[in-house]
This record gives C-alpha cells, sequence and structure tokens, in this order.
C-alpha cells in the first residue's frame, strides 16, 4: 500500500499545508517532523513560485518569504530527502505547473521519487491538460492528485475516474483563505466521486477550526488546512514549531473522534 | 492543430474552478460569431460607436525624411477611448451581454484596456471593475480617474511587481471568487484558451482593413506590417489578415527597456524561454527556476514578462520577426511622430514608429510600412515629460 493511502486507512485524514522555505528551509524540516508527532496524517509542501493565482493573500506572502529566504527547487528537494530519513508520513507537492516545466518534467519526477515525495497537486493543471504530466509520474510512480471545485458539475466523474492518490475537493469558489463559512454542498460532490473510484477525498480551501474540520472530515475522508497553518508561520516565524505543532494536535482531535463513522 | 493550440503553445493551464466558465465562453463565442444578429450588433458598434473603419494615412513628410520606402500609419488611435482595445472590448461585452452575464472585470496596465472595458460596461450596463498594478495606478492616474467617471472600480493592486501581470493575477482571482455572473475581459491575445483567440479575432478588423485601404490606394499590398508588443493584441490583429501573405514581413517591436542586455527589459522573445503561465504555455522572462521575472519598460502596456502563445509560434516558425526597441528609441520615436506629422503616439504604439525609423531608409521608395499606430499618447505626456527631466502635474 501507498504511503498516500496508509494516511486513509481506516481513519479520517488531518492534512497540513505548509510552504517550502517559509521561513527557511530548516524550520521548514522541523515542522514537518513536528507536524507528524502532533498527529498529521500527510503534509502537503508548497513550492514556492513568483506568481501562485490559486493561493489568497496568507499563502502568497509565505511564496514571497521563501523566494526571498532563497528557497529554489533544488534546495527544497534536498531538504525533502533529508527529512525523508527522519520520518515515513506521505508527503506531497503543491506546485504550479511553471516550476515543474522550466525545472524539465522528467527531471523533475525523477527527483520526487528519489526524494521521497509521493504526490503532486498542480492548481493550474486542470484534468484538460494533465497528459502534460500524467504519464511522466506514472513512470515514477508520483501520484497525480487532481482538484475538483464547486463548479465542476458533471466534470467530477471525469476528473475522479482517472484520480490518483487522493481527490482534493475545493470547499469554496475563489483562492485559498481562511473563511468563516462554507456553504457548498460537499457531501454530494463527495458522493459523485464515490459513483466511480474507491479513492479517497479530502476537503480543503477555508477550513481553520476545528469545527470546520470536524464538519468537512464527517462527510469526506479528510480535512485539509493551509492557510491557518501558514498564519502562525507569519506569526512566529523560525520560533512557530511549538504553536504549530499544538495547532495539528487540536485539528487532528476534532476530527478523530469521528473514525468510527468512516465511511 | 489541437484546438487551442499554437503548435505546442497554448492550452488551457487554469485551476479547475475556472474550466467550466472557460467552456461556456468557448461554446457562446463559437454560436455567436456566426449569429448574423449579433455580427450586426458588433459592425453597429464598430462603426457608429467606436468609429470605425480607422484611417489608414500616408505620412509623407516621414516617409520624405526617412528617404525610403512609403509610409502608412494605421490610425487606431483615433478609435473611440483612443486605442485599438476597443475592438476586442465592445465584442468581449456584448457576448458577456448575450451569455447573460451582468458584471465584467478586467486587468490593465496603461490603462488602455481598463478605460476600453468601462466604456463598453457603461454603454451596455454592465457593473465593470479593474485591476491595475499600484505602479500603474501611480503612473497613470489619469486613466485611474477616467475609469471611475465611466462607473468602473479600479483595484490597485499591491502584490507582486504592482505591475501587468499581477493585475492579471488577481483578475483571474477574482474570476475564482465570483465566475457565475462575471466575464473576465481578457485585454491581450494570451491566456487560456478561448482568449488568445476571441481577442485575435475581434482584433482581427485592423489587418482586413489594412489590406482594403491600402488596395484602394496602391493597389498593393505592403511589404511589412508593424506593431509594438506586449501581449500582443494589436500585433496579432494587424498581422493575422497577411499570415498567408509570405510576401508582406510581420514585424513585432519589443520593449527592450534600459536594454536587453541589463535585467532592466520587457523583451520576452529576445530574452524570454518557453514557459507555462497565466493559463498559456508561451515564452516568458524567468529565471532557471521558472519564478517570474520583474520586467521594465517605460511603456506600462508592454511591461509584461510573456507574450500570447500564437505570437511564439510565429516566431519558431520564422513567419514574424520581433524586434527589441529600448525606452530612448521610443521615446525619440515620440517626440519625432509628434513633430513631424503633428500626431504624439502612445508610448507603446513608439515602439514599433522607432523600428519603422530604422527600417525605412534600408527599403526602397517603392516599397510600403504600415505602422500599427495602436494608441494616442495624451495619457503618456506627463510621462515622457519626467523622463526628460521636466516636471509637469496632470
Amino acid at each position: 500500500m501507498s504511503r498516500i493511502a496508509q494516511a486513509f486507512q481506516n481513519k479520517k485524514a488531518f492534512i497540513a499545508f505548509i510552504t517550502g522555505g517559509d521561513p527557511d528551509l530548516e524550520t521548514t524540516e522541523e515542522l514537518i517532523c513536528a507536524m507528524d508527532q502532533a498527529g498529521a496524517d500527510l503534509i502537503e509542501i508548497g513550492v514556492p513560485f513568483s506568481d501562485p493565482t490559486a493561493e489568497g493573500i496568507v499563502i502568497q506572502e509565505a511564496n514571497a518569504r521563501a523566494l526571498a529566504a532563497g528557497c529554489t527547487t533544488d534546495k527544497l528537494f534536498e531538504m525533502v530527502s533529508r527529512v525523508r530519513r527522519r520520518t515515513q508520513i506521505p508527503l506531497v507537492f503543491l506546485t504550479y505547473m511553471n516550476p515543474i516545466y522550466t525545472y524539465g518534467k522528467e527531471r523533475f519526477f525523477r527527483q520526487c521519487r528519489t526524494a521521497g515525495i509521493d504526490g503532486v497537486i498542480i492548481p493550474d493543471l486542470p484534468f484538460e491538460e494533465k497528459e502534460e504530466v500524467a504519464p511522466i509520474c506514472a513512470e515514477y510512480g508520483v501520484d497525480l492528485v487532481p482538484l475538483i471545485a464547486p463548479t465542476s458539475k458533471e466534470r467530477i466523474t471525469m476528473i475522479a475516474k482517472e484520480a490518483k492518490g487522493f481527490i482534493y475537493c475545493v470547499s469554496s469558489l475563489g483562492v485559498t483563505g481562511v473563511r468563516s463559512e462554507i456553504r457548498t454542498d460537499i457531501g454530494a460532490m463527495v458522493r459523485l466521486v464515490k459513483s466511480v473510484t474507491d479513492l479517497p477525498c479530502a476537503v480543503g480551501f477555508g477550513i481553520s477550526t476545528p469545527e470546520q474540520a470536524a464538519k468537512m472530515a464527517a462527510v469526506s475522508d479528510g480535512a485539509i488546512v493551509g492557510s491557518a497553518i501558514v498564519k502562525l508561520v507569519a506569526k512566529d516565524g523560525k520560533d512557530c514549531v511549538e504553536a504549530v505543532s499544538e495547532y495539528v494536535r487540536s485539528m487532528k482531535e476534532a476530527i478523530a473522534g469521528l473514525d468510527d463513522f468512516t465511511s | 492543430m489541437k484546438k487551442g493550440r499554437y503548435g505546442d503553445y497554448g492550452g488551457q493551464y487554469i485551476p479547475e474552478t475556472l474550466m467550466n466558465a472557460v467552456i461556456e465562453l468557448e461554446n457562446a463565442y463559437e454560436h455567436y460569431k456566426n449569429d448574423p444578429e449579433f455580427n450586426r450588433e458588433l459592425e453597429d458598434l464598430l462603426k457608429n460607436y467606436a468609429g470605425r473603419p480607422s484611417l489608414l494615412y500616408y505620412a509623407e513628410k516621414m516617409t520624405k525624411d526617412l528617404g525610403g520606402a512609403k509610409i502608412y500609419l494605421k490610425r487606431e488611435d483615433l478609435n473611440h477611448t483612443g486605442s485599438h482595445k476597443i475592438n476586442n472590448v465592445l465584442g468581449q461585452v456584448l457576448l458577456a451581454k448575450k451569455m447573460g452575464k451582468t458584471r465584467v472585470i478586467a486587468e490593465t496596465g496603461a490603462g488602455q484596456h481598463g478605460v476600453a472595458t468601462a466604456t463598453a460596461a457603461a454603454l451596455m450596463g454592465m457593473e465593470c471593475e479593474i485591476f491595475m498594478g499600484k505602479e500603474d495606478t501611480d503612473r497613470q492616474v489619469l486613466n485611474v480617474y477616467r475609469m471611475e467617471l465611466l462607473g468602473a472600480k479600479v483595484h490597485a493592486v499591491t502584490s507582486g511587481t504592482q505591475t501587468l501581470k499581477d493585475a492579471v493575477n488577481e483578475t483571474m482571482r477574482e474570476w475564482t471568487r465570483r465566475v457565475d455572473d462575471t466575464l473576465y475581459v481578457l485585454g491581450s491575445v494570451m491566456g487560456p484558451h478561448p482568449f488568445p483567440m476571441i481577442v485575435r479575432d475581434f482584433q482581427s478588423v485592423i489587418g482586413r482593413e489594412i489590406r482594403q485601404q491600402l488596395l484602394e490606394r496602391e493597389g498593393r499590398l505592403p511589404d511589412a506590417v508593424l506593431a509594438c508588443v506586449g501581449g500582443g493584441s494589436n500585433a496579432m490583429g494587424a498581422f493575422y489578415e497577411f499570415i498567408p501573405e509570405t510576401s508582406v514581413r510581420l514585424i513585432g517591436c519589443e520593449a527592450a527597456g534600459l536594454g536587453v542586455d541589463t535585467d532592466q527589459h520587457a523583451a520576452t522573445i529576445a530574452k524570454g524561454t518557453r514557459g507555462i503561465f497565466h493559463g498559456m504555455k508561451s515564452i516568458f522572462c524567468q529565471d532557471e527556476y521558472g519564478q517570474i521575472a520583474p520586467v521594465y519598460s517605460i511603456s506600462a502596456g508592454l511591461d509584461y514578462p510573456g507574450i500570447g502563445p500564437e505570437h511564439a509560434m510565429l516566431h519558431d516558425t520564422g513567419r514574424a520577426e520581433y524586434v527589441p526597441i529600448t525606452d530612448e528609441e521610443a521615446v525619440q520615436a515620440f517626440e519625432y511622430l509628434s513633430r513631424t506629422e503633428g500626431i504624439i503616439p502612445a508610448v507603446e504604439s513608439a515602439h514599433a514608429v522607432a523600428y519603422a525609423r530604422k527600417l525605412a531608409p534600408a527599403m526602397k521608395p517603392d516599397q510600403i510600412i504600415v505602422v500599427n499606430l495602436s494608441g494616442r499618447g495624451d495619457k503618456d505626456v506627463a510621462a515622457i515629460a519626467r523622463y526628460r527631466g521636466v516636471q509637469i502635474y496632470e
């Protein structure tokens, strides 16, 4: 069983996102280990990009901080190789197409496999363009995790059928960021996914409180939290590890109580 | 060629949230472009509102002064709102209206596309919001107020380099926030399919008119068509008609800023590499890791780190040529055309005028150059004055 599949094995998954290299790569490495210890089931690492068009202001600023601190794709791969010796938690890159394309698609995914990256989420690579990388992902055993959105409607089953790893269900319109309320009928989206695949379906965008995480995880296979964690990193910089651990623990606890009801 | 592709360039590299919106747009466009009623309405707007056809003016003094090829200016600067942008905007906003949208959003660099969009929105009763880099709202103060006069809300974008690329980022983000009632009226032949096609088609009226007007005047086709290139909409509009006419040289003039050997330029073809950004595979100014480079030009409208995918293909196939023009050359051309012909060009268009000054003397008197004068220069007067060390207050 793949590491990603294990993250959802008989439990609701708590998925934590941080931007790689924010505030620096040493802190990113410590955060990955600490979040693993605190109960995170899967970690998404954002590959910093100059123009992250699907992100809200919190993660935009994290990208800018990481780049200003000198993070590059090569240094990020080196960090992943190091942290892989310390933890077996599934690691997924969230990256825009351009850092992959300019690095060289083949070289990028070969490095993913060597370093121990289990999957990639590419917000600007819709179903229609996935052949750009899907064959190479398959060759190197890196899962290409697709996104579905509230506007996807009839596209959901088409996307889910060819998904790998898990399906990232975008909870709301707009970009990433904390929201006070999520109005989308997530349950209906998940049911459509489940009608064509056994892959897990995790919900992200807008989740920040334990209550929201529990609510989203109750109708899906897990909750993804990014901006709320990145805010803690922004606030405390290199000293953020303890606060992030505490936050991750509280979020994991909120959804762990749901495990009995796993669909 | 695959749908939405120009060779390997183009495509639809956008968030899933927007996919149904671009599919809906493509379907609507494919329907309405063949709809006689839509075309009648658009032609009426172009003729009676925008003032088309625009003049093809024989620049006799400039021709004599340069002592080579005959120079004609395609006067897109005489269109309502002062640039070629209105051609595309009338088409897209009319399309938005037919699609049942009630709100349009757009990016703008110099403000010409923003002004045109705000104008069409006012005319057709649509809500309008414009995203403009903070640096550009500062250097184009008059255009900001103009858009507000027209009833648009202008957002100054403070992220990234605070210029055109960031305005595009923010408009794309806004579209994902509110996609149901809103159409993103993209201003150039860039972005995800179908935008490069739609904008090209609506701008191609420029080239069709050039052909017809020149045939009437000279009984022949031009030897070269020159246009400035940022994203490349006025150039594509002027070139498209002539792509099959291989005797016609197509020359795009890029913004070289302080020079292509400095890091202060926006010369994508001269200095860029292939990448995937803003919804398209094309050529971009970027570093080895794909981080988009901060670009620079005196011209806010050419201050963009990419180029439309069809231009990238025309460059690769050699059908079109792309040349860099520095700030200094553009400013000199701005002043030259003002004094020689009594026409103040947009500083963007001045890049094409600058290349005509280099090219014409090397050509024969029986040859013809058409320069697409994409916009008028009133908006640039204060910036040119500052460049020359004169402080004036707008």
